[in-house]
């Protein structure tokens, strides 16, 4: 993409804002994203899929009326022509018009805006240098190597490699216009084991910015290939409470309905379990969970957030008191609160609230050293349907995993759930471990419950 | 209606020759098959929170698809500008897949046979604002109304045009203008200090605003959460093992769609990686159990006249009397598996590649009367309402998640519970079914089916069933 082109994009969205204002609006915001997605899959060494395009789209969201009495309104389009976006600008004022008034509703305050200075390492161009052999070639490579570990892997669902490049956009009417380019690349591999007419698969996968960033394509297949593997001839165990043990994979998921728990519009309209417990100990002294959307390279890192206001870090949970919300300027209004950066939306919209990087801090000891110390109890390698409950915190879900005997991993275990609440399970993670690692924007290390229900037989 | 009268024919002046020499650059490098698939998708949506209308949101997607079948392979590039350069340099892209002298596009289209299941008294777009912001409002005040328990309500109206048009090589044109409509309701309550609830209510289809004011109306759904979160205030503890489970008529049928639905997609069977795999002909399920995916119901919300590959859709039995009969089948498994597709490829959009997918999957009625059936379980576990579910295809094991659900003790219906997920194996899990109730159902129409990423609208139906054992994840061990 050429200089050229960024500046065509934002002033799309500045003359977005102009035809806004002048058609009445007292607060405009513009969006525009671009992206272009490439993706190979392979299965049983042999090239299954190609696909290559690219897309654009452009959203506004336009405010009338007085500050502190505005109403809303949202449009989008695939069409960015002149007519495309004057169509797109009109029908946004029309729906303002039959909005209500919110008195909490507006744009974020002017000393609110603005963006990191620096490299964050969102894009590298050597994204642009990969060629498609080679990208087939990594693919090759993984589904390979997890064909050739072992003679129980005949079969294989495939291969695939990713690859997006893309940039955003973003304007509103107080003078803000932001843009960033982001880059990134993935591998993974999902393998079928078979033994005994079973049939267990289970996958594995790299991602990073650019192709420097990824693990080899053979150690992603050799791991996807163990998992599967391992998790041959699983037995269903009876119903019991026992202490349970996500690793790094299913701790991540764990996380994420924390994350919906501490979401500034859950806690403004009382859906969250969290909610009226900012300063409160809600979890055990070994959890620290932090957000942070200013890490260089990393998925959850922007520069600025969906409503124009610098990305920072907020430290949520400090050794087991809640010391904030995640909120975007609408929710903080509404709990008299400063936004923290978390505005996130698609084009359009009202803006919701999502994650930067938001992960437990790593603690001192290793996975092995954790599992040392549980007696009997589950080790949770994936997690099916359910989850958390963020209005109640009831917890239920699918799982599989190893059992847990006398600090060692034994026998695979599958078609079982695992039930808690997440009020009591934040009071009983009893370790953290050290294994943090980022393959997303939320990222976990291996943590250990207490006691949760573990249902089977 | 004949082409030169069709949305993009008429928008955009495509013709026929137009998509004869796309078809023809996109076979340019050979390959044994290719197609296009335009779509023009218009969108709108209002939401009521805190009784204020927070939402209005309007929009419009369009682009097109080029697929290339070279064997097993497929070659897929999309543009969302529809200029004649644009959309022959996505059809080259697409032909990168092929390696080889360029491959033949039968000259001339035949219109494909198709059916008129969601007749449009007035297009989305005809109808004004106001009546959408009216629908919203009366969800609002008729939650509220319900019980003075209840302090929070969200309300969404959305709804869309989708305008696809489809061209194969082989020939096969066919156009089709498919609306959708849902309304959904959220509702929280809180007795005294206690806990707040959550209830959930929501439903539509391929159907229009005016379903909404004659049949299906706002206060329907409000007073459906609202009722939910009452249940909810009351509920214990959900039971934790195994168990008897009775599943209500219709959503519960989310079973099928996990237990068996996809399992039966045809590319996952191509592969064998399905636990479904090669058992055409075994019994996989109890005697009393008749599974079908069925496209082809009026306005149902997975239903079409032609799937996303230019395809009628069909009734298929997936199992009949326990035996499994088909698998659902899109244009590339069925060519490698030497039989017919079975109308079952979808795709969210122009830009992705389609695949199987379900439609409307339920199971036929059987003799028992659901009263009987809650009356033969002496302790188990009733299930009226669920929220998702997900399945592993390989190992076949699935889970769904009950949101309402109570407890049975000697043969009635007691206490109710709190939501839990429940497990089984596909394979064995419907071996159980041991009583079939007379009165089959298919859910309101809220249901969206996820798969490798992609998003499409199914329904699903179930009579009252026993399932004689089903593990539920509860926490009262």
């Amino acid at each position: 993409m050429s200089p050229t082109q960024e500046m065509t994009l934002e002033q799309i969205a500045a003359d977005a804002i102009q035809q806004a204002v002048a058609g009445g609006a007292s607060g405009a915001e513009c969006t525009i994203s671009e992206g272009e997605e490439f993706s190979v899959g392979v299965r049983m060494r042999e090239i299954e899929s190609l696909k290559e395009a690219g897309s654009r789209g452009a959203g506004i969201r336009v405010l009338i009326g007085e500050p502190g009495a505005q109403r809303g309104g949202s449009s989008y389009t695939s069409d960015l022509s002149p007519e495309g976006i004057q169509k797109m600008v009109k029908a946004a004022l029309e729906l303002a018009k039959i909005t209500s008034v919110d008195p909490f509703t507006g744009l974020p305050e002017p000393a609110e805006l603005g963006k990191l200075e620096g490299d964050l390492r969102l894009y590298d161009e050597a994204i642009e240098h990969m060629t498609t052999e080679w990208k087939i070639d990594q693919a090759l490579r993984a589904e390979k190597a997890a064909l050739d570990f072992d003679p129980r892997i005949q079969l294989s669902e495939g291969a695939s490699f990713d690859s997006h490049v893309g940039r955003r956009v973003f304007a509103n009417s107080l003078g803000f216009v932001g843009s960033y380019k982001t880059s990134s690349c993935s591998l993974s591999v999902v393998p079928v084991a078979k033994q005994d007419g079973a049939m267990e698969r289970d996958y594995w996968h790299t991602t990073a910015r650019s192709a420097a960033g990824l693990e080899s394509p053979e150690s992603i297949g050799r791991i996807a290939a163990e998992r599967a593997l391992r998790r041959l001839n699983a037995k269903k165990v009876a119903t019991q409470k026992v202490p349970v043990i996500f690793e790094p994979r299913t701790a991540r998921q764990f996380l994420g309905d924390i994350f919906d728990a501490v979401n500034g519009s859950s806690i403004y309209r009382h859906a969250s379990f969290l909610a009226g417990k900012l300063g409160e100990k809600i979890a055990c002294d070994t959890l620290t969970v932090v957000d942070d959307a200013t890490i260089p390279g990393l998925f959850g890192t922007t520069p600025f957030d969906d409503e124009g206001a610098p990305s920072r870090r907020t430290v949520v949970i400090e050794r087991g008191v809640l010391k904030s919300y995640l909120l975007n300027s609408y929710s903080a209004r509404k709990l008299n609160l400063k936004t923290t950066g978390n505005a996130s939306r698609g084009i359009t919209g009202n803006a919701g609230i999502g994650p930067g990087n938001f992960f437990i801090e790593a603690g001192a000891l290793s996975p092995e050293q954790i599992i040392a110390g549980v007696p009997n109890g589950l080790y949770v390698t994936e997690l099916i349907g359910g989850g958390g409950n963020t209005v109640t915190g009831d917890y239920s879900s699918g799982a599989a995993g190893l059992w847990i005997e006398n600090g060692k991993l034994t026998y695979p275990v599958s078609e079982i759930t695992i039930a808690g609440n997440m009020q009591q399970m934040l009071q009983q993670i009893d370790q953290v471990g050290s294994d943090l690692e980022f393959r997303g924007a939320v990222a976990a290390p291996t943590i250990l419950i207490r006691e949760m229900t573990v249902s089977g037989q | 209606m004949s082409f030169n009268q069709s949305f993009f024919a008429a928008r955009f002046g495509i013709t026929e020759r137009d998509l004869e020499s796309y078809l023809s650059e996109a076979l340019s490098a050979g390959g044994d098959y290719a197609d296009l698939y335009f779509e023009y998708l218009a969108t709108s949506s209002i939401g009521i929170d805190e009784e204020i209308v927070k939402s209005a949101t309007e929009g419009v997607t369009m682009g097109v698809g080029v697929r290339v079948l070279a064997g097993e392979r497929t070659g897929y590039a999309y543009s969302d500008d529809l200029s004649p350069e644009k959309i022959r340099k996505a059809a080259r892209v697409a032909a990168l897949i092929a390696k080889g002298p360029a491959s033949v596009v039968k000259s001339g289209f035949e219109q494909s046979q198709q059916h008129n299941l969601y007749p449009m008294l007035h297009a989305p777009n005809e109808m004004g604002l106001q009546e959408r912001v009216d629908l919203v409002k009366r969800a609002d005040l008729a939650a509220r109304a319900y019980d003075p328990r209840v302090f929070q309500v969200q309300a969404t109206y959305a709804d869309s045009l989708r305008n696809v048009l489809v061209a194969t090589s082989d020939g096969r044109l066919s156009f089709d203008r498919q609306p959708m409509a849902r309304m959904s309701v959220m509702v929280l309550a809180r007795q005294g200090e206690g806990s707040p609830q959550h209830g959930y209510s929501g439903g539509g289809g391929r159907v229009t605003l005016d379903f909404f004011l004659n049949e299906k109306t706002p206060e329907h759904f409000a007073r459906e959460a609202a009722r939910q979160a009452m249940v909810q205030l009351d509920a214990g503890d959900a039971p934790a093992g195994e168990m008897p489970v009775v599943l209500g008529a219709g959503w519960p049928g989310i079973l099928l769609h996990e237990a068996v639905g996809h399992g039966l997609e045809a590319d996952f069977n191509r592969k064998g990686t399905s636990a479904f795999s090669g058992r055409i002909g075994q019994e996989v399920a109890s005697p009393l159990c008749t599974v079908i995916d069925d496209g082809t119901i009026g306005s149902r919300r997975g239903s079409l006249n032609v799937d996303d590959e230019g395809m009628p859709t069909q009734k298929n039995v997936l199992i009949e009397n326990g035996v499994l009969r088909g698998y659902l089948q899109d244009k590339l498994s069925s060519r490698l598996m030497k039989t017919a597709s079975s109308g079952s490829g979808r795709r969210e959009s122009y830009q992705h590649i389609p695949m199987p997918r379900m439609t409307n999957t339920y199971m036929l009625a059987g003799d028992s009367d659901p009263a009987d059936i809650v009356r033969s379980v002496s302790k188990g576990l009733y299930c009226a309402t669920f929220s998702g579910g997900q399945v592993d295809i390989t190992s076949g094991n699935f889970v769904f998640s009950a949101t309402e659900s109570y407890l049975i003790e000697d043969g009635k219906i007691t206490r109710p519970v709190r939501g839990a997920s429940l497990i089984g194996n596909g394979p064995e899990a419907l071996k159980y079914v041991s009583m079939v109730g007379h009165d089959l159902k298919l859910d309101e129409g809220i249901g969206t089916c996820g798969k490798e990423g992609q998003s499409v609208p199914v329904g699903v139906g179930i009579p009252t069933v026993k399932i004689d054992r089903l593990t539920v994840g509860g926490t009262a061990a």
